[in-house]
């Protein structure tokens, strides 16, 4: 689905970074997040240590029951669940983000660890490299 | 220090890319090593050649590519983002059977893995965006 390795090469000496990805934006009123997943989808490749922090309208992207059709888009939701496959398995999700918006980890189609703004940004202190969509 | 710079949006619309160069061409001038720019989103806008804009305003993308003969300086457009928003190079024009290509001098094409790349060895990475 998101496979263009062109040119890769992911040998960087060994050298092993925390990288989050910061998912801010809905699924789809802008393509940040499709193409933030994408960046994602490749980072695996490169055999670091990675998470996706989920906060304020990007706790959406993680929303079960996702219907594109009417919007003509793809529905590019499943990838969420297929992250496990590319050892990434650290998804944080901002519990004051859910709460505003009506949602509980229930809402979500994959499993999170759901954590308060302070340790959140605790969370992100933490990191080598931040990378926000 | 090596530093990487992430352009997300597009010329003019928003002032990020402004603020990129900006902040490379001040990078620089106090010495420091600009590993790469990398262009994603409409970021990837900023590389096209067809950019006229009036002859009072500045012209951003050739402000770039002024910057990156100067500095050598490494300037890769994500070819993802950029087939999506009709960003070619020669190559890749030729490879889609399209009848012009757009990439500005001093820019080039390639992966994603190059933005990962510049987040592993640059001491610090940093984003110009929304």
């Amino acid at each position: 689905m998101f496979t263009s390795s062109e040119d890769m090469d992911t040998d960087e000496g060994g050298i092993v970074k925390q990288f989050m990805f910061v998912n801010r934006k809905a699924p789809y009123g802008t393509v940040y997040a499709l193409e933030g997943l994408e960046v994602v989808l490749i980072s695996a490749a490169f055999e670091q240590d990675v998470s996706m922090a989920f906060i304020d309208d990007g706790v959406y992207e993680l929303k079960k029951g996702q219907d594109t059709k009417a919007i003509e888009q793809k529905n590019f939701s499943p990838t969420y669940r297929a992250l496990e496959g590319y050892d990434i398995e650290k998804l944080y999700v901002e519990k004051e983000s859910l709460e505003a918006r009506g949602l509980t980890e229930a809402d979500l189609l994959v499993d999170v660890v759901v954590l308060d703004r302070a340790e959140m940004a605790a969370k992100m202190a933490e990191q080598d490299v931040l990378i926000s969509f | 220090m090596k530093i990487g710079v992430l352009v997300n949006e597009g010329p003019y619309t928003h002032e990020a890319s402004d603020s990129a160069y900006l902040f490379t061409k001040a990078a620089i001038e106090k010495g420091h090593d600009i590993y790469r720019v990398f262009f994603y989103h409409d970021g990837v806008n900023n590389s096209t050649r067809l950019t006229e804009p009036p002859r009072d305003d500045r012209n951003i993308v050739n402000r770039w590519s002024e910057l990156a003969k100067a500095h050598n300086l490494d300037l890769v457009v994500c070819i993802a983002a950029a087939q999506r928003r009709g960003i070619m190079d020669e190559n890749e024009a030729k490879r889609q059977g399209k009848d012009a290509h757009n990439l500005a001098d001093g820019f080039r094409i390639s992966g994603l893995g190059q933005l990962v790349e510049a987040g592993i060895q640059c001491d610090r990475l940093v984003t110009f965006g929304d």
